[in-house]
């Protein structure tokens, strides 16, 4: 305990004192196992639990005297021999005296014991020599079992053989600890103990006596590897080192040098005495070693340059097979030692909000480009762990999409935040795979630094002679596109885009633009330079060239630095004017090398917008320099090649509020539902994900109907392979089916039996979808008989136990409307589905829980759940409006059934309700109004309101403009006018004037509310008068 | 020159000339009097363009020039007379790719025989590489050049470029047009020229 304790856990303030420990999941786990531990000590050791510690464990606690059962109030009833209590509890102070005693109070704690645990550790830094008395101090490396029982049988204590146990055992705790946390940090290691195990191996068969070896001689210096590759003793592997070597060169003398996380150092080498060694670093870090070697020997590094490319032959084939463990490596290390875990949890917060904020938003945009997925995705799966903060790597499949979503989050955070912030996901550079000099090149890399060599020393004719030839290489291979630029050629392309020779401009674009599709070349063409000069070339006179110029842009400007350069470089704008072209119907029949149609222009032009609306200041730019009307007039055009990339701009940008209207104002719907019909997969899955974007607008959602959209979305249903725009047709359809004249025209076309049917086996950003759209069509009686009726209710209370929050807000909400159904219920009852549910209600997340807390209305039933009332109370502390609101309406339904009510009222519902009342959301005021109006039927809840100042704010709820919110809150008031203070409360507050307005409503059950609490008023005020004249 | 041949002059080439209308013909044939100047205006001596005017015109590359001048030189007199001056422009600047591969190819192949040559492509190309002090054989980076060439264009094997060849390969790839050197004029210069010499009377007042 003690080594663990003193050499783990992460303190916050180094040295002794009022150092606290530090919120980390290390120390979280520490701090577990120590209570397991204390926990299982009373039944496992009853004897030694009973042992009376040396000095008294004193902290400061935060437990209350009342949660000691009596007896304990004060001290324990249990005391030792000279009649002092084992516990003892005065103030916060608290004094613990024995393991059995201890034990207890993890048992009283309860849910605060990791609290107490981390107070009690905090407060006795060296918690074995208050327990056991100092001559047990562990701190030292070298005690070991053996001194323990030495030293405790030559005491005379008659404790003796209790105290050597609970040494043993405290040791054996100790050893634990150390290495459970040990498993915890190989994870973070930098370096490797294989990769380290490789060279030394390696160095071995190349060392030996004689001239030509590198060294004489390089050894371990213990025999014993762990299971975790590393030979340095547990201890001192906390500290990161893996393994000591003894080195000796020809020219030096043996070198002690440690291997560690950080790199390779010179220790204090070997101390004289029993071989230990001093660990303390003597020199410089290398970050191998040998790059250590080469600089300690002379020898080493002339004999190795001799014999380099054999060893780095050899030390290839190992990495190559090093490879995948490496990276697997590094992505684990992210995911949980992040970079800097503050920062990490500020970023997840911050996700979190905006996700919130910005719709619950499918995962539908998972296309960037089909080319640069599979090089991304390591990448992208790290990213995606660090904002999820889960260590797993095995959902690639499904997680790709996903991975997009926190992109596309992510990225508007970062970008409204600050432009040049660290730059997110894709801007982390891939490993660069530049190629050795002396490996096995292919034939091709030589021929192509031939010609850019001619690129470089020729006049125009040799120029244009060179790009063209080089086209003739397959420049989709990877192998010629980083041949290119590892013999320079990216420059000299580059700068040829630079000079006047237009046709020299042309071949070079033409070669830029094939090989940009490599994600690294993208790189190294922004790193150069070359987005500027693009963008100039967009003025170019030649239409060709500035076709080139805007589709290399588009290849390049795949992530948000590249957006960002085309933007400051008014590359917007200009691309922007290049959609104008098309207006120009006479074409030129002609077409030479600098010329080209004016459609082509414009395809190209929407082609590199496309591009670039992945960032949201570009989206505002393009709006701005005049894109939409130009947009929404080549979306009239019929080639399926201007469309997509038309119609693929208009969905990114669609995010955006401002788009939303403009795009109801051009007239955009009717086109995108006319191309709906088309026959291109990939224009069907644009246009539908773009309605799915501007659907969230009900006059939109109407134009769609209107212009017959929902009839080709049903159709589409039916063809499920294409996945991509499944979801996107299935997201179009849910938001579509927000209105209700859209949700009698899908089952017209029987869209609900097929969205039944896709309840299955099918991808998770198609079935969020899928259940979204079920639960906006379940608010209509039909169809949740439809529903039922094909067997919908079973797939959907199965998805009740995901672990997708979208999926799961949809899934909670459409359960919720079957479960208005009668019949329905049984079913889910009947499936387990009512406690999935309320299990549901401590997801972490808001939505899940809000939308879990709706159908909570199952009466009797809801008692049968162990806290589950306590549970619902309880939520009422969220400060999340829609969560209140859902709980808001679950009491009033719960609330029904009187035993329910007795027991949320002994769980505090009534101050609780009350705190909610200054709320100005209308939907909460309508709900806690309803809810507050319930639960006046119990007791002296009536009272209650009163004294906890409900009532005056409720009165202030009958100004609000929502009359819904008027009947509730009249209600609520007619019940509390039971009272006469209420009464008096709510004379004072002139709820009299605003009652008799209501009574004139045409709203029968306000009219009623409002007269009844009128009615109370008046009495009361009649009997005082009454009262005072007698 | 009276206006009445001048008249007939410029209804003659009109009517031979598919890219140009009456009024840029008559624009060019008076540049053509303007160039060549009063002085060879006499009955029956040869009335031409020689190269040194030809340059003016056109800022080509000094290498090319004199390919250039062939081209449009058809009877091969030395000098470039009316009708080849119009036909010439007509071809430069409103020419169709199956004009301009014709004529290129024809500067191209030097000696005519309806073949560019290895040893054609080499003279065409051999000022075409920067001379580099470490190359030894200087003459070496040209031999190469026209191995690629003909990798590229020669697209029957026979070791040289038919007009097939060179046909296929302009259509695949626009930019090998002018190949060898430039021998058509840029787009620019082009467009300077055609502003100024088409210039609209009309305008002249505004």
């Amino acid at each position: 305990m003690g080594v663990a304790l003193a050499r783990l856990a992460q303190w916050t303030a180094a040295g002794y004192g009022t150092g606290t420990l530090e919120i980390t999941p290390l120390n979280e786990v520490l701090l577990k196992e120590i209570i397991i531990f204390v926990e299982h000590f009373t039944n496992d050791h009853p004897q030694e639990a009973k042992c009376v510690f040396v000095e008294p464990l004193e902290w400061k606690t935060n437990l209350e005297p009342s949660a000691f059962e009596s007896g304990y109030i004060v001290s324990s009833e249990e005391v030792d021999k000279n009649g002092e209590p084992l516990l003892f509890l005065s103030g916060p102070q608290i004094k613990v005296r024995s393991f059995g005693q201890l034990s207890q109070l993890v048992f009283i704690a309860k849910d605060a014991k990791l609290k107490e645990t981390q107070a009690c550790i905090e407060a006795n830094r060296d918690p074995v020599v208050k327990i056991l008395g100092s001559e047990y101090n562990t701190m030292t490396e070298d005690s070991n079992v053996l001194n323990i029982l030495h030293k405790i049988s030559n005491g005379d204590d008659p404790d003796n053989e209790k105290k050597m146990k609970i040494a043993i055992l405290l040791k054996q705790l100790d050893l634990h600890l150390l290495n459970h946390t040990l498993r915890h940090i190989s994870l973070q290691i930098h370096l490797n103990p294989v990769p380290v195990k490789k060279d030394i191996e390696l160095l071995k068969s190349f060392s030996g006596k004689g001239d030509q070896t590198f060294l004489e001689s390089i050894e371990y210096t213990s025999d014993y590897e762990f299971s975790n590759g590393c030979r340095a003793p547990p201890w001192r592997q906390i500290h990161g080192e893996m393994c000591y070597i003894l080195v000796k060169p020809h020219d030096v003398d043996t070198l002690c040098v440690t291997c560690s996380t950080d790199g390779v150092f010179l220790n204090g080498g070997k101390t004289d005495d029993e071989g230990e060694i001093d660990y303390e670093r003597k020199g410089e870090v290398y970050k191998d070693l040998v790059t250590f070697l080469k600089d300690k020997s002379a020898k080493f590094s002339e004999n190795m340059s001799k014999q380099e490319n054999k060893f780095s032959e050899e030390q290839q084939k190992n990495q190559t097979d090093e490879v995948p463990k490496k990276e697997e490596t590094y992505a684990d290390q992210k995911a949980i030692s992040g970079t800097d875990k503050s920062n990490l949890e500020k970023t997840q917060t911050n996700f979190g909000k905006t996700q919130m904020t910005r719709r619950l938003e499918p995962s539908l945009n998972w296309r960037t480009t089909v080319d640069s997925k599979d090089r991304k995705t390591p990448v992208k799966e790290s990213q995606e762990e660090k904002h999820g903060g889960k260590p797993e790597k095995s959902r690639a499949s499904v997680s790709h999409g996903r991975a997009q979503l926190f992109r596309k989050s992510v990225d508007k955070v970062e970008e409204i935040a600050s432009e040049s912030s660290t730059e997110s996901e894709e801007d982390e550079e891939p490993p660069d795979h530049r190629q050795e000099a002396n490996a096995d090149l292919p034939s091709e890399y030589w021929q192509i630094q031939k010609l850019v060599k001619y690129l470089k020393g020729g006049n125009q004719t040799a120029t244009v002679i060179a790009l063209c030839s080089m086209r003739d290489f397959n420049l989709a291979q990877e192998t010629c596109q980083l041949a290119i630029r590892d013999v320079g050629g990216l420059e000299v392309l580059i700068n040829l885009l630079d000079t006047d020779e237009v046709k020299c401009k042309i071949g070079s674009l033409k070669i830029l633009k094939e090989i940009s599709h490599n994600p690294q070349i993208r790189r190294n063409i922004v790193d150069l330079g070359g987005l500027p000069i693009m963008v100039n070339i967009l003025d170019s006179p030649y239409k060709s060239l500035k076709c080139l110029a805007a589709e290399t842009i588009a290849h390049v400007a795949k992530f948000k630095r590249a957006h960002r350069v085309v933007r400051q470089h008014g590359g917007i704008t200009k691309l922007v004017s290049l959609l104008d072209c098309a207006q120009n119907s006479v074409e030129p029949v002609q077409s030479s090398l600098y010329e080209t149609r004016d459609v082509e222009v414009a395809r190209c032009g929407a082609l590199a917008l496309w591009s670039c609306s992945k960032s949201y200041s570009n989206k505002e730019a393009i709006r701005k320099a005049g894109g939409i009307p130009l947009l929404a007039r080549l979306l009239k055009t019929s080639h399926e090649d201007m469309l997509i990339p038309v119609v693929g701009t208009l969905q990114e940008c669609a995010s955006e509020e401002n788009y939303r209207a403009a795009i109801k104002a051009e007239r955009i719907i009717e086109n995108l539902v006319k191309n709906l019909n088309s026959e291109n997969e990939q224009l069907q899955e644009h246009c539908a994900m773009a309605i799915y974007q501007c659907a969230e607008d009900e006059e939109t959602r109407d134009l769609v109907r209107l212009h017959g959209g929902l009839k080709p979305l049903a159709s589409l249903l039916n063809n499920t392979d294409n996945k991509e725009r499944l979801a996107a047709v299935t997201g179009a359809i849910w938001k579509c089916s927000i209105s209700k004249e859209n949700v009698t025209k899908f089952r017209e076309y029987k869209a609900i039996e097929t969205l039944v049917g896709l309840l299955t086996d099918q991808p998770e950003e198609v079935l969020v979808n899928v259940v979204g759209a079920l639960g906006e069509c379940c608010q209509d009686h039909e169809n949740r008989v439809i529903v039922r009726r094909c067997g919908g209710i079973q797939p959907l209370v199965n998805l009740l136990v995901g672990i997708n929050q979208a999926l799961l807000v949809n899934v909670t909400k459409a359960v919720g409307a079957c479960a208005v159904e009668p019949e329905s219920m049984v079913i889910i009852d009947r499936l387990d589905g009512v406690r999935l549910l309320w299990s549901l209600l401590k997801n972490p997340h808001p939505d899940v829980k809000a939308s879990a807390a709706w159908p909570c209305d199952a009466g009797e039933m809801v008692r049968s759940f162990v806290g589950g009332l306590e549970l619902v109370v309880n939520l009422l502390k969220s400060d999340n409006k829609e969560v209140l609101s859902s709980v808001c309406a679950a009491i009033t339904n719960i609330a029904k059934d009187q035993e329910n009510l007795a027991v949320i009222t002994d769980h505090g519902v009534v101050p609780l309700l009350s705190k909610l009342a200054n709320t100005n959301n209308d939907k909460l005021r309508r709900h806690l109004a309803e809810a507050i109006s319930r639960c006046c039927m119990w007791g002296r809840n009536r009272v209650a309101f009163g004294e906890h100042k409900a009532v005056a704010p409720l009165v202030r709820y009958l100004k609000s403009s929502d009359t819904s919110v008027h009947r509730a809150t009249a209600q609520a008031l007619y019940q509390l006018s039971e009272d006469p203070d209420n009464c008096i409360t709510m004379h004072e507050n002139g709820a009299v004037k605003l009652l008799l307005d209501m009574v004139g409503s045409p709203d029968q059950e306000l009219q009623e509310a409002a007269a009844g609490c009128i009615s109370n008023i008046r009495r009361l005020a009649l009997a005082t008068e009454k009262a005072r004249y007698n | 020159m009276n206006r009445k041949k001048l008249q007939k002059l410029t209804d003659t080439l009109t009517k031979n000339c598919k890219h140009f209308n009456k009024f840029e013909v008559s624009c060019l044939i008076k540049l053509f009097y303007n160039l060549v100047g009063e002085a060879t205006e006499r009955p029956g001596a040869a009335i031409g363009l020689d190269r040194n005017h030809y340059y003016l015109l056109f800022c080509l590359p000094l290498s090319s020039s004199s390919l250039v001048f062939r081209g449009f030189d058809k009877d091969n007199d030395g000098s470039i007379n009316v009708t080849e001056w119009v036909n010439g422009l007509s071809l430069f600047l409103r020419g169709s790719l199956e004009e301009k591969m014709k004529y290129c190819f024809d500067v191209f192949d030097l000696n005519g025989d309806g073949f560019i040559s290895k040893e054609e492509m080499f003279h065409m190309l051999k000022n075409s590489l920067l001379k580099q002090p470490s190359e030894e054989d200087p003459d070496e980076g040209i031999k190469d050049l026209v191995e690629i060439t003909l990798k590229k264009m020669d697209y029957d094997h026979d070791g040289k470029l038919s007009f097939a060849d060179y046909e296929k390969a302009v259509r695949e790839e626009a930019l090998l047009l002018e190949a060898f050197g430039p021998c058509l004029p840029d787009p620019k210069s082009q467009m300077e020229f055609e502003a100024q010499v088409f210039k609209d009377p009309n305008d002249f007042h505004d």
